[in-house]
């Protein structure tokens, strides 16, 4: 037996874990959410999710071609992408708009850095914010008289159904959050009308409605429950970690808790937190946006202030800024603090001495 | 009872169940050894033979070389035929010593001592000194010197591991369910020498029959105590053992176990120990488990040192498919080797071997940045980070980032999604640091 065998650095035995399938097992997480939106937005909303996807891939073969780099889109990153982009649109947009999203979350969002692990923003969300700012109206306020649905949205706010006729058209024709927002900004209508507003957006129904998506909003946000089975998924095979969604939501928890009442500190129920944290993309922003691999930080520490600023810049555009919601935005802006905050959290050795 | 453990780790599928219920079967003499000169930490041993001198079984043919270092002795009887370099399971050319047997193993001789406990601790830890002992779970640090705490250091625990947390290996859990009063022996007789008051026996939950066994013996004993350990790897590792069993935290940047008071052992060195003190037998043995699922029939072997491992493998029948891999220890820390014709040490604890699927090497793909190797690392560093340094040749920040805090057992390479050799890299950035400060 003179034979040569192969050698390597040790160890020897693999976990059975690859990018690919990270980010595979990412897509079958999403799935819930998709087939959610089918069910409540109609097949118009898987069409254009298919539009989404099929850019994102077809820019990232295109660019990594012209880059002359081994065409990677087999991974599946592309394909994340492609589904987070349509997720962020409502079921009605024209069909260019989830293309052209894709497009510029995969070439300005994540090749123009170097491609999959070296991008510095979440990808889905740079395309989102590039079609918020490019056209505004598309992206907010244009779905609600063209959604199919439209009519269940009209009065999908259950809590919303039985007000009294003279709430204006302002409070029932957006999106909870767009409501909650315009109650707090606007001297149109009465202390007590906000009271019972308010009220009404955080009782049992309106929750429900969250919880199950039978509310009307963006294709991919619409179900709570949904999102939660994904990243349940997730969670289990340890591909997302609980530090990111737990430190964001609870920051939103708390935070909401103490400055969002409409009658000054700690006047909100315990409702509203909950009410906040079940509508506007929250639970999509903390489980499968925030946690990105590759623009969160890797030290344990770190991933804890990162949701934890999140949730501080959530609140902050929902309260006091312009938008009603806010998740994209915060996420970004943390994106930036990476690096930073990576840097400033490297953990002590085993064993660390002290000096 | 509680199991206990440490904070990090990871669950690799254990395949203990190739041998894990074969007896330990003594290996027939092999015709031909080589001892190496180098199977510890520390200076390598001269030789003290030379061609053409005829051996005893048992005799010792190299001395120490310094006090780091440890005596080797031939494990057979017959000539010296060769003084060379010869394979080494830990990849390179090492000096050793060829002995052609002449098959009637004739011993040096033995001594018998009833009332070894009575032995000075002095007497006892010459006996370990000249019986060329060396830790045998792998790293093979001279066990008379880690016997010697410095003036001023005081040992107040012994901790055995018989934790046996890589993969495939059932050597220790064999002799622990085999030999278990000469563990205690060993541990007994270590316990006199540091003059250490508690004894601890570490085993993995793996392994309920050797708890049981241990349990049992030590019923009546107040001060050996046996801790259950939950199934993680890298379990074993002295560090993180030794923060299992006592809570205590071995300083980072190079301290020792004795900095917390505690000198670690592995179940086998006892039973050399044990061996050493009442028979003044050389470590000239060793139980070895040869396993793998080509192997035709895996089983733990007690073998001479210095046998090669192609007759190891003969006398488990060779294997059943094509080898890909030869890995000696094992698949987590031990090395690929390129060939059978390498002798066992001291120090080897398992041969393994793959089949060309197992073998195959996967694409190393970009870093995620997931945070997977940093949520598993049991030494609580950044491996991404380090491994991302030590690429660009920035020794300073590898240092700085705790790469010589990593004892390399490869949690990191073993969990990461883009099969980044971390292991390697970090290897890499220990040797340039180490040559940095040196």
């Amino acid at each position: 037996m003179n034979d040569v065998f192969a050698v390597s650095a040790a160890p020897h035995v693999k976990q059975n874990i690859s990018v690919k399938s990270v980010m595979w097992q990412v897509v079958l997480a999403l799935s819930p959410a998709l087939l959610v939106g089918i069910f409540f937005f109609g097949v118009q909303s898987l069409v254009l999710t298919m539009y989404a996807v099929a850019a994102a891939v077809i820019t990232e073969a295109l660019i990594q071609k012209f880059r002359k780099v081994p065409i990677t889109i087999s991974d599946g990153s592309a394909v994340v992408t492609g589904i987070l982009v349509a997720f962020n649109i409502n079921s009605s947009s024209p069909w260019w708009l989830p293309v052209l999203g894709a497009v510029f979350a995969i070439a300005i969002g994540k090749q123009i850095f170097g491609g999959l692990g070296f991008n510095i923003f979440n990808p889905a969300l740079l395309g989102r914010a590039f079609m918020v700012a490019s056209w505004p109206t598309l992206m907010t306020a244009g779905w609600k008289a063209t959604t199919p649905m439209s009519s269940l949205f009209h009065s999908s706010i259950n809590g919303l159904k039985n007000l009294p006729s003279n709430v204006p058209d302002v409070v029932t024709s957006a999106t909870p959050l767009g409501v909650v927002k315009t109650l707090r900004d606007t001297t149109q209508i009465s202390t007590d009308m906000a009271n019972t507003v308010m009220d009404n957006l955080t009782g049992m129904n309106t929750l429900q409605d969250l919880f199950w998506g039978n509310i009307g909003g963006v294709i991919g946000e619409v179900s709570a429950a949904a999102l939660l089975i994904g990243a349940a998924y997730l969670a289990w095979k340890h591909i997302i970690e609980w530090r990111i969604p737990v430190s964001y939501i609870g920051t939103v928890f708390i935070l909401i808790y103490v400055f969002g009442g409409i009658n000054g500190l700690f006047s909100a129920s315990v409702l509203l937190p909950i009410f906040h944290i079940l509508s506007g993309g929250l639970i999509l922003g903390a489980f499968f946006m925030a946690t990105d691999m590759v623009t969160s930080p890797v030290t344990k520490k770190g991933r804890l202030i990162f949701g934890m600023g999140c949730g501080i810049l959530t609140v902050v555009i929902r309260l006091i800024g312009g938008y009603p919601e806010g998740v994209s935005y915060s996420i970004l802006l943390m994106n930036i603090a990476v690096p930073l905050i990576d840097r400033y959290t490297t953990p002590k050795s085993f064993g660390k001495v002290k000096k | 009872m509680g199991l206990k453990t440490f904070p990090g780790g990871i669950h690799p599928h254990d395949n203990k169940i190739f041998s894990k219920d074969k007896k330990i079967e003594e290996m027939p003499l092999p015709q031909k050894i080589v001892i190496p000169l180098s199977q510890h930490i520390g200076a390598p041993s001269n030789p003290i033979v030379k061609v053409g001198d005829e051996v005893l079984a048992g005799q010792k043919i190299a001395e120490a070389g310094g006090f780091v270092s440890i005596p080797m002795h031939s494990s057979i009887s017959g000539k010296v035929t060769k003084i060379a370099k010869f394979n080494h399971p830990a990849g390179a050319l090492v000096n050793g010593i060829e002995i052609t047997g002449d098959g009637e193993d004739k011993w040096i001789e033995l001594s018998s001592d009833e009332n070894y406990m009575e032995l000075s601790a002095e007497v006892m830890k010459e006996r370990i000194t000249n019986a060329g002992i060396c830790g045998m779970g792998g790293a093979g640090f001279p066990t008379h010197v880690k016997l010697s705490p410095p003036e001023g250091k005081t040992i107040d625990t012994i901790i055995l591991n018989g934790v046996e947390c890589e993969p495939y290996l059932t050597a220790d859990y064999r002799i622990m369910l085999e030999q278990p009063e000469d563990i205690i022996a060993g541990l007994k007789i270590l316990m006199k020498i540091v003059d250490a008051k508690k004894g601890v026996v570490g085993i993995e939950a793996n392994k309920p029959e050797a708890i049981k066994v241990f349990n049992n013996l030590l019923k009546n004993d107040k001060n050996i105590k046996v801790v259950g350990l939950h199934l993680k790897y890298p379990q074993g590792a002295e560090k993180q053992l030794i923060y299992a069993a006592t809570k205590r935290k071995v300083p980072n940047k190079g301290g020792l176990p004795m900095d917390v008071n505690v000198v670690v052992q592995n179940v086998g060195t006892a039973i050399a120990v044990f061996e050493a003190v009442r028979y003044q037998r050389p470590l000239v043995d060793r139980v070895i488990t040869v396993s793998g699922k080509i192997v035709k029939e895996p089983k733990n072997i007690k073998a001479r040192i210095g046998t090669f491992y192609s007759d190891l493998l003969e006398f488990c029948g060779g294997t059943i498919e094509e080898i890909g891999k030869v890995i000696s220890g094992g698949p987590m820390m031990g090395f690929a080797i390129p060939s059978l014709e390498t002798p066992m040490t001291k120090g080897s604890s398992g041969l393994l071997l793959f089949n060309k699927i197992e073998a195959q090497k996967k694409k190393e793909d970009v870093c995620l940045r997931c945070g997977r190797c940093v949520d598993i690392c049991p030494m609580n560093l950044v491996p991404s980070l380090i491994a991302n340094h030590v690429r660009n040749d920035d020794w300073d920040s590898a240092e700085k980032f705790g790469v010589m805090d990593c004892i390399k057992c490869g949690s990191c390479s073993y969990v990461c999604p883009s099969h980044i050799k971390l292991i390697q890299w970090i290897d890499i950035g220990k040797i340039k640091v180490s040559e940095k400060n040196r």
